[in-house]
């Protein structure tokens, strides 16, 4: 499994709001990405119809998840591919390092997966002296730096062009005033060689159609087009909710994933694999591998409040639309997946006390469920969740809160328990808040409270609440 | 069948408006009296329990939730002026009491009967012109921030802005990103008041741009959050809840 730092949410969330260039591309998302989506969405004419059907479809498809992955299993086996099925990243890494050294693999080009971020594949590669080259340019750009993706969708987001500059200049010897064009040129010679090398090719799964045994990738480069025909080998790696059922179903699945994604109406490239290369195809691989991988996904299917997170298509549209990603970026989450997708996820696949903060990492405006195409509950799985560590309705070792806090909610609901409370209450508050009010604002208030006088100052409580004022009347 | 009469209301204050904004609940009886609703007031309410639920202490929600239903049992109409506590009642409930079927009944029964007061004006009432406020000389210039709950999880995206549109001597200007979260989250601007901050200060800056007077919107929370902020950052526009605008024109 990739490091886990989902614990240090709050040093990473800081570093990211005191980077102002960092900001800035953040901010960019809002005007970008997400109003692509937002102007897709209003040009598709019968775009609610699809967000529906595609909703009713993974509902089916998860809740029916054996019989479908069964049915894949059956025809890529037919295609003449091989499916194996990984508990965890463990065995799926397992099985990869040994086909790699039957194979006498030594350089593999990789197409994009989020799947083997979580796998930390590149560092087991690399540590049985094969070298792994990522192929999508944000991704390449990101190895290139030692990181990992910032975004689900555009990797390497968080950095500028000269970013590119400097590390062209130093892994590649690219003039470092070099234009835009000169550096994607540079990238292309360079992973053109890598992709002729290239004895095995590792990609990702947008979607695998159980009826055909059909991988289906979504790229605007080509690279998984490249990494799927041209090394000898191609080995898919998937997690299990990744299955759709029928071919038919792609033509919701595609509109909403590229719209939701990148606004635009149709990828550069959709690349369908049925199985290795067949006596009649002239090119594609020898052989065709599948692996599908669990690694804590049963826990989410096991839950019926977290399950509809595994209808997740991975478009990236809530972290463009999430205010809090905008501000914090992807890095903070600790993870592989950021956003609000990843306060729900990670915390289920890397355990929840390892992740208590990320839940609580929203305002839960639900913008995130607002852009959802698959409609995904999100703000509710958080709240859910959120429930889970200072409660642990499930599994005690969850129990998570601070003891300040859980004081603080019980004299909160103590003071709310009724009217005479209520009147009580108001009375010590006023009281309290005596040293710190000055003409009904109070602008300074000491810890754990100094957070919100920090930007904002506070109202006084009234001295005359609206129910005595009822009492007495409301003037016309 | 005879139709029940939208003419009498039980008002939810909100603990907030009680406690700190009494003169939003003020309005809200003057602007909904005007109307010709009779409007009563259960003086044993307290909190519908969304602090409480919206941290995790589900436990600690729960007999609040329950109070609610205990008191708003068959009534016809619960207006409140928060979109977000009207939330808490008509959609988050049922997750909160998703183990008890008795309860997810009630609560779903209780819950089909509550209104934020925007939707109550425009849905119910069907009031299109809403003020009665003296038309003033120079028209005076709002911007709404679209509360998230409201827009969200009620899904009431366009009875504020024609209640706003429908006041005499008052000009909706429109800021950018109206729809974004103002960073507020409730706890979460405790908890993580940075990141928050950070998001507060964009709206303030949007709410700038707009070169409005006063910034409207439907919740007292988000004002309360971007009120703070404004005072904060000595900025004189003025924060400023539906009701009051309605109440008293936005001068």
């Amino acid at each position: 499994m990739a490091e886990i730092r989902t614990k240090e949410f709050k040093t990473l969330a800081a570093d990211t709001l005191g980077n102002d260039a960092i900001q800035e591309h953040l901010k960019a998302l809002y005007s970008g990405f997400n109003q692509g989506r937002l102007q897709q969405a209003a040009a598709t004419q019968n775009w609610e119809d699809l967000r529906d059907r595609a909703r009713r479809v993974k509902a089916h498809t998860i809740e029916n998840i054996d019989h479908y992955l069964e049915m894949a299993a059956e025809n890529v086996e037919n295609a003449g591919g091989k499916v194996f099925f990984a508990k965890n990243s463990e065995a799926a890494t397992k099985y990869i390092l040994d086909l790699a050294k039957q194979k006498e693999v030594r350089s593999v080009i990789k197409g994009k997966s989020m799947l083997s971020e979580e796998m930390d594949l590149n560092r087991h590669l690399a540590k049985q002296e094969i070298e792994a080259v990522e192929t999508d340019l944000g991704e390449y750009l990101v190895q290139l730096a030692g990181q990992t993706p910032y975004h689900i969708i555009v990797p390497a987001i968080h950095m500028s062009k000269s970013d590119v500059n400097e590390l062209f200049h130093e892994n590649l010897g690219v003039d470092p005033h070099a234009g835009v064009e000169e550096l994607a040129s540079a990238a292309r010679n360079e992973l053109r060689e890598k992709f002729i090398q290239a004895d095995m090719g590792i990609t990702g799964a947008n979607f695998l159609v159980a009826e055909t045994g059909t991988l289906v990738l979504v790229t605007n480069e080509g690279n998984g087009r490249m990494s799927t025909s041209m090394p000898k080998t191609h080995v898919a790696i998937m997690g299990m909710e990744k299955i759709v059922p029928s071919m038919e179903d792609m033509g919701t699945f595609l509109r909403l994933l590229i719209r939701s994604a990148t606004g635009q109406r149709i990828s550069s490239y959709v690349t369908m694999v049925t199985g290795p290369r067949s006596e009649i195809e002239e090119d594609g691989p020898e052989e065709f591998h599948l692996v599908i991988v669990d690694n804590g996904r049963s826990k989410l299917l096991a839950d019926p409040h977290l399950r509809e997170a595994l209808y997740c298509i991975r478009c990236g549209a809530c972290l463009n639309a999430c205010p809090v990603y905008r501000k914090v970026g992807g890095h903070s989450y600790g993870w592989v997946y950021s956003g609000p997708i990843g306060a729900v996820v990670s915390p289920v696949l890397t355990d929840v006390p390892n992740a208590k903060d990320l839940p609580y990492a929203s305002s839960l405006c639900g913008a995130c469920k607002e852009a959802c195409p698959i409609k995904i509950d999100l703000p509710r799985m958080l709240l859910y969740l959120r429930s889970e560590v200072t409660e642990g309705n499930t599994d005690s070792s969850r129990k998570k809160s601070s003891p300040i806090e859980k004081f603080a909610m019980k004299a909160w609901q103590v003071s709310v328990g009724g009217p005479s409370m209520m009147r009580l209450a108001n009375l010590i508050g006023r009281l309290v808040q005596l040293p710190f009010a000055r003409n009904g604002r109070l602008r300074l208030l000491p810890p754990p409270l100094s957070g919100w006088t920090r930007h904002r100052s506070f109202p006084a409580i009234s001295s005359s609440p609206f129910r005595s004022r009822w009492k007495k009347g409301i003037k016309p | 069948m005879s139709q029940p009469d939208p003419k009498n209301v039980s008002l939810f204050v909100t603990c907030v408006v009680d406690q700190f904004f009494p003169e939003v609940g003020e309005s809200t009886i003057r602007v909904l009296r005007r109307h010709g609703v009779d409007v009563e007031f259960n003086s044993d309410q307290t909190c519908c329990g969304q602090p409480a639920f919206n941290s995790g202490y589900w436990k600690e929600a729960r007999p609040l939730a329950e109070r609610f239903l205990d008191m708003y049992e068959g009534v016809e109409y619960v207006v409140m002026p928060s979109g977000s506590c009207a939330s808490m009642v008509r959609v988050f409930y049922k997750e909160l009491f998703h183990d008890d079927p008795t309860l997810l009944e009630r609560a779903a029964e209780v819950g089909s009967h509550v209104f934020e007061l925007s939707e109550f004006l425009v849905d119910v009432l069907g009031v299109n012109d809403a003020s009665e406020s003296e038309q003033s000389g120079t028209p005076s210039r709002v911007t709404y921030h679209e509360a998230c709950h409201l827009r969200r999880e009620l899904g009431a995206t366009t009875q504020a802005r024609k209640l706003i549109n429908g006041t005499p001597g008052v000009d909706l200007n429109e800021m950018e990103q109206s729809e974004v979260c103002c960073g507020f989250g409730g706890t979460f601007a405790v908890k993580y008041a940075d990141i928050s901050g950070a998001m507060l200060d964009e709206k303030i800056t949007h709410i700038r741009a707009s070169g409005a007077d006063a910034v409207v919107a439907c919740d007292i929370t988000c004002l309360m959050h971007i009120g703070g902020g404004l005072e904060k950052q000595d900025i004189p526009v003025r924060p400023m809840h539906l009701a009051e605008m309605l109440d008293k024109g936005a001068v």
